[in-house]
């Protein structure tokens, strides 16, 4: 083998960047099963704007439309699939119900390294439910 | 024609998952099985053709690169010691010039022929500019994918898709990486197809690696801005793999398994094609060997140590007499004169 100690030590770095993920995970959680996240629900609500396979995947989307209808057109009513109208706000609608921020979004956009910029302009709850009016 | 078959084939493997997904629900078999065996595959793959290329014989340094080498008066000439590198650091910093900013890339030139005939060349920098654009976003792509591997998601996977989509356009916001890409492999497949001098040599396993990572990056922005998958269904799935308790959840897209299956292929096909440069880039003999051949003796790996070369002060022990004879300048003078004259040591 020519030069086998330099290409053996590349291939050792090359192969530790691979187990990466590996070690971190066994340093950090001794290799546990990972399980999705646990949403904290409302307790006196049931249902939310939209069904929930439609929340699941849209609602950065809704989000997105109410912050410029809301902002940009004036329009502070939105009427749902079923024909059921709600104020536009984020603050007032969906934080009455999903009230710690801690609990709700964070869970999955804190797992999947996700940092939407809602709180550059809204008061961040920090988790607590006194941000409700 | 080449081109065409590539399409066809990676269409093909399109349709296994989706087949094998979408009508029998193979879930395992597509989320775990075939992951993991294609990891092994690659790994294996790596190691062994990396083995393989450093038993081979290293060849005579080939100081042919560009640049002035080492001169023998340096006040006269100065030496472009990165380009043509007489030790070892120099060597690393060419390495690393080559390998973070293909050097060798950037200085492609184009050749024209005008009236005259005259012959004019030109530098070509698009392909260094699409290929450096390409190979950089596909790195931070997979940088970013570590957020299905990792939990807790480390400081720079964070830090890298704030970065990633700090325009904030749309909700989920637009990756730069993801519209750089695209357009980096574009032009590297749109060069193979316009210009009729590289499609003429451009071969099948030219054009399908293209092929089947425009169908990953298509695929991965489908699931992203149009399906909208559940990422923490995924999430579960890609770190069962990594912590080895295999887990396939329920609600996960069929976009993923497409996805997934042509990352597996990926890898299966990778240490065995033309894309294992990622390996061989550090192993170019005109790259990585200084041009220090009038310094050092370079002596073949492949001699036999039986056969002896012979040094010119045998050849001239040997003829020496004759030599001094017919007036041929020696580098040792003839051990004693006859006449005496000749050598006055032993007077």
């Amino acid at each position: 083998m020519q030069y086998g100690g330099k290409i053996i030590t590349g291939l050792i770095i090359f192969l530790g960047l691979l187990c990466v993920p590996l070690l971190f995970n066994t340093a950090s959680t001794g290799n546990a099963a990972y399980k999705q996240p646990k949403l904290e629900l409302p307790k006196d609500e049931k249902k939310c704007i939209e069904s929930t396979e439609f929340m699941r995947r849209e609602h950065m989307q809704l989000l997105n439309d109410w912050r410029d209808w809301a902002l940009r057109d004036g329009q502070r009513t939105y009427v749902n699939a079923e024909g059921k109208p709600f104020s536009i706000s984020l603050q007032n609608t969906c934080m009455k119900c999903h009230a710690k921020k801690a609990e709700f979004c964070d869970k999955c956009h804190n797992d999947a390294a996700v940092s939407p910029y809602c709180w550059d302009c809204h008061i961040q709850p920090e988790g607590l439910s006194n941000e409700k009016k | 024609m080449n081109a065409l078959y590539s399409l066809v084939f990676v269409l093909t493997l399109v349709l296994i998952p989706l087949v094998g997904v979408g009508a029998a629900d193979l879930k395992t078999i597509f989320g775990v099985c075939i992951p993991s065996t294609a990891i092994i595959v690659f790994v294996a793959g790596f190691v062994y053709k990396i083995i393989k290329w450093s038993r081979s014989a290293v060849p005579f340094r080939i100081p042919t690169t560009g640049g002035q080498q080492r001169p023998y008066d340096p006040t006269m000439f100065k030496q472009n010691k990165w380009d043509n590198p007489s030790t070892g650091p120099q060597t690393v910093i060419r390495m690393l010039l080559e390998v973070l900013a293909f050097r060798s890339l950037f200085r492609n030139t184009k050749a024209s022929l005008h009236e005259g005939p005259v012959v004019a060349y030109a530098s070509a920098k698009w392909l260094w500019l699409f290929a450096l654009l390409f190979h950089y976003s596909f790195f931070i792509i997979v940088a970013r994918h570590l957020r299905l591997f990792m939990e807790p998601i480390p400081g720079f996977v964070n830090a890298l898709d704030f970065v990633d989509g700090i325009l904030q356009i749309g909700a989920p916001v637009v990756y730069q990486s993801d519209a750089i890409i695209i357009l980096g492999l574009g032009y590297l497949l749109g060069r193979r197809l316009w210009d009729a001098r590289i499609r003429y040599i451009s071969l099948v396993n030219d054009y399908f690696p293209l092929f089947l990572i425009i169908g990953i990056v298509l695929s991965g922005v489908y699931m992203r801005y149009f399906a909208k998958v559940d990422v923490m269904a995924i999430k579960e799935l890609t770190m069962g793999l990594v912590t080895f308790h295999p887990h396939v959840p329920a609600n996960i897209d069929i976009t993923f398994f497409i996805h997934l299956f042509l990352v597996s292929v990926l890898l299966l096909y990778f240490p065995f094609s033309k894309l294992m440069h990622l390996g061989g880039v550090f192993l170019s003999p005109t790259r990585n060997l200084p041009n220090d051949t009038r310094m050092n003796r370079h002596i073949n790996p492949w001699n036999d140590p039986k056969v002896h070369a012979r040094p010119y002060a045998d050849y001239e022990d040997e003829f020496r007499e004759k030599m001094v004879n017919v007036g041929i300048p020696v580098d040792k003078p003839l051990p004693s004169a006859p006449a005496g004259a000749e050598a006055p040591e032993k007077a």
